[in-house]
């Protein structure tokens, strides 16, 4: 094993444990013999003959035990208190493309606020016929639309700019998540205020502000704002998570996430945008010359393989590997995923768990018959526009060093021939 | 050479701004009334629309700063810890890591009033008066060498400061900046002769190895939350001298202290793997010496407190959490202090139960 895995401990804990789980003390892989009878088959074990948990044991259930280490982490380093901080989600434990609600990554700029239902209010006023307020049970009654989207951070990937940091895919791609929203269209809400007093909407702008002490609030051109954009009550079919903007959110879909304002309270129908602290001095990009890119919404394409991962190692040997991983475009549906295993050489196409669908996460798979050998994991999304992911290189052809945000770049995982992984960059 | 065409045509294609005249209206909600528009309609434009009448001056800005935003922003702006410096930076946009503050890069002063306005200060947005916040904003103006110390910024001169920045901003031009990335077809062999590795995460060695990942057995004894407080309390009890006092711990008041501590837990850790982070390992806290922990670098004024014979009761210890900056001064525990006393008796009762 390699000692410069240092930082990565646990991945090795659980190589161990995987190897042992394989039965009986043998790390052989593949169909070997067993070396003898398997205890867990030939002696009754306690759940073959006692009882397990009644029903209501918990009333709403969480995960096994087993999964306790599958959950949102931080990053200490990167903010300076858990009241304004990020988390991320742990994709390098999770398949499919729903994100379950409980691990899905948290970013507060004044802490998860705790709003009841009773108490929410939604005004839309400015540039409307009626300015008009609406309860939660008001918002309840408008016609409701079902749709899966994917929400990720403008910032996700942004420690890896100036080079491979994080060791592991839920630090280096763990700012987004991907569920199903349930609401009501904001062009049904706005139509209700009457857009007639607004005049031409070709300029006009509505602002979106959220009832928690940061008011954080952003400037949604018109055309998206009557496209599809969602004020969203329902994830997953449930309500949603205090931490995601009980009792009400936005969903904008395919643009970067802190734009999806929590505890929405306030659309504002404007003639220009606001300019707010999140849409100046955050969530811009500054290129190389000093000038920086503002009204960067759309989320490019993207992708990464969570498995094998730093934090998802080979625990098997060589034989049959199933690689697998995430890709999403903000510009549309993907089309298809490319993944290499030797650095970005040769690209195979993988297979897509299912047809990709708009601006929502996509499941790639890719079985190989591993030798051994280390590899050099790469994968290259491509969506509905044309677009190809780039590599970080091409990124920073155009962008320079000191961009922070919208780093859609290709991730590399040397995976070894001890099954471990690391974050590395390649030539 | 590129879809770049189709993306545009696409995009046309899709313009929603098309609103049928007569939509359908439900009738629900109601007609917000002049006042609660008034209460919630307060963001600020950069033509100046939403400011409200006004003013204050540089001197004003200070005193208000120094009392309500230096704990984290520092005396001059400049930043404490990880907390935004709003100073300084100037021509450095175009440097490797420059430094962004409202002088060096925010485009408009209407954001920074605006900002200040609605979500300043952190934990008491929205108390301050029109007045303090033009004094802040003149004093923000000031540390950044951009108004002299005789300023005074109102409504009435807020479009007469430019902000150094606010010509260096372009509207979004990746589709024509990176129209190359829109490609037909992308290689899929013989991409490139050699793969070296460049750069490795793990010699930079920055991952979190500690929160979390645990291993299992731990979890698992971790995940049903009481038994491992009866645990912790357990295995104090023959460790620790005062025993009454670990008797009368109330596992409730701990589990409360537990939620509580996550307030405390960016800087500081307890427990068997506890190290110095931001702040110091706090096993034993209660009772101990104040400023003697090992191998952590206190304030003067910490350090000075404890060879000074401070010792940390269940009382001073309470009374340094309700205020820690009015407790002691020149601390370095940027926090602004836990507000409800039920808080502080459970985190103590928390702390408690890590006896050290």
């Amino acid at each position: 094993m390699s000692d410069n895995s240092k930082g990565f401990t646990p991945s090795r804990r659980q190589f161990l444990a995987g190897a042992a789980a394989a039965g009986a003390g043998s790390a052989v892989a593949g169909a070997a013999q067993a070396a003898g009878p398997d205890p867990l088959i030939t002696e009754v074990q306690e759940w073959a003959s006692g009882l397990g948990d009644g029903v209501d044991a918990t009333p709403y259930g969480m995960p096994i035990s087993y999964e306790s280490d599958v959950i949102r982490r931080n990053v200490e380093w990167l903010t300076a208190d858990t009241i304004s901080s990020i988390n991320f989600t742990p994709i390098h434990a999770l398949d499919g493309t729903i994100t379950p609600q409980g691990c899905a990554f948290e970013r507060h700029h004044s802490g998860a606020i705790d709003l009841k239902k009773e108490d929410y209010r939604l005004m839309i006023n400015g540039l409307v016929d009626t300015p008009l307020v609406f309860s939660y049970a008001d918002l309840e009654r408008f016609p409701r639309e079902n749709r899966v989207y994917f929400c990720e951070c403008a910032a996700n990937s942004g420690m890896e700019w100036a080079g491979a940091q994080l060791n592991g895919a839920q630090f280096t791609h763990g700012m987004i998540h991907n569920m199903e929203y349930s609401g009501v269209s904001l062009r049904t809400l706005l139509e209700e205020a009457g857009l007639g007093a607004a005049g031409d909407l070709k300029d006009k702008w509505v602002y979106v502000e959220g009832a928690d002490a940061s008011s954080n609030g952003r400037s949604i051109p018109m055309d998206k704002a009557l496209d599809d954009v969602l004020v969203a009550f329902k994830a997953n079919g449930e309500a949603l998570r205090k931490e995601h903007g009980y009792p009400v959110r936005l969903v904008v879909p395919g643009w970067e996430g802190n734009m999806w304002v929590k505890w929405l309270r306030r659309i504002e129908v404007m003639d220009g945008p606001v300019e707010s602290r999140e849409e100046t001095s955050k969530y811009t990009d500054t290129l190389e010359d000093g000038t920086s890119r503002k009204w960067t919404w759309e989320m490019d394409a993207k992708s990464v393989v969570t498995s094998p991962s730093p934090q998802s190692p080979i625990t098997h040997g060589k034989g049959p590997l199933v690689i697998t991983g995430l890709a999403w475009s903000g510009r549309g549906t993907i089309t298809g995923v490319d993944v290499s295993i030797d650095g970005g050489k040769t690209w195979s196409e993988a297979r897509l768990g299912a047809p990709g669908t708009d601006k929502a996460l996509t499941r790639f798979y890719l079985d190989i018959n591993w030798d051994g050998q280390e590899m050099f994991l790469q994968s290259r999304a491509r969506d509905s526009s044309g677009y190809v992911q780039p590599t970080k290189a091409q990124l920073r052809e155009v962008r320079g060093l000191n961009s922070i945000y919208h780093n859609n770049a290709i991730q590399t995982w040397w995976v070894k021939a001890n099954g471990e992984a690391e974050n590395v960059e390649v030539s | 050479m590129s879809k770049f065409p189709n993306l545009i045509a696409a995009t046309a294609m899709a313009s929603a701004l098309a609103v049928p005249a007569y939509a359908e209206k439900f009738g629900l909600g109601r007609p917000a009334l002049p006042e609660e528009i008034a209460a919630w309609d307060v963001d600020v434009s950069p033509d100046g629309t939403g400011l409200p009448d006004g003013s204050g001056d540089v001197f004003t800005g200070e005193e208000v700063f120094a009392d309500k935003c230096a704990i984290c922003h520092g005396d001059f702006a400049e930043g404490v810890d990880n907390w935004p410096k709003l100073a300084g930076g100037a021509d450095t946009l175009d440097h490797e890591d420059p430094l962004k503050t409202v002088g060096s890069y925010w485009p408009h002063l209407s954001t920074t009033w605006d900002y200040v306005n609605r979500s300043m200060p952190f934990g008491a947005a929205q108390t301050l008066t029109p007045d303090e916040v033009y004094a802040i904003v003149a004093y923000i103006l000031y540390s950044n060498d951009l108004v002299d110390d005789e300023f005074t910024l109102s409504n009435e001169n807020f479009l007469e400061v430019q902000l150094p920045n606010a010509e260096g901003f372009i509207i979004d031009d990746r589709l024509t900046s990176e129209a190359h990335f829109w490609t037909d077809t992308p290689c899929m062999e013989n991409c490139k002769d050699t793969v070296e590795i460049t750069m490795r995460a793990a010699v930079l060695d920055v991952t979190p190895d500690e929160t979390g990942l645990v291993p299992r057995a731990e979890t698992e004894a971790a995940a049903a939350e009481e038994p491992k407080v009866e645990e912790a309390a357990a295995e104090a009890a023959p460790a620790a001298e005062p025993v009454e006092e670990v008797a009368a711990l109330d596992p409730e008041l701990v589990a409360a202290g537990e939620k509580v501590f996550k307030k405390c837990k960016s800087c500081h850790q307890v427990g068997d793997k506890a190290k110095n982070k931001t702040g110091p390992v706090l096993n034993g806290i209660v009772g101990a010496t104040a400023g003697a922990v090992e191998g952590f670098r206190y304030s003067k004024a910490m350090s000075g407190a404890g060879a000074d014979g401070l010792v940390w009761s269940e009382g001073e210890l309470a009374a340094f959490l309700a205020k820690p900056k009015k407790y002691m001064k020149k601390t370095k525990m940027s926090f602004a202090g836990l507000k409800k006393d039920a808080d502080i008796e459970a985190v103590i009762a928390y702390l408690k139960s890590f006896d050290g």
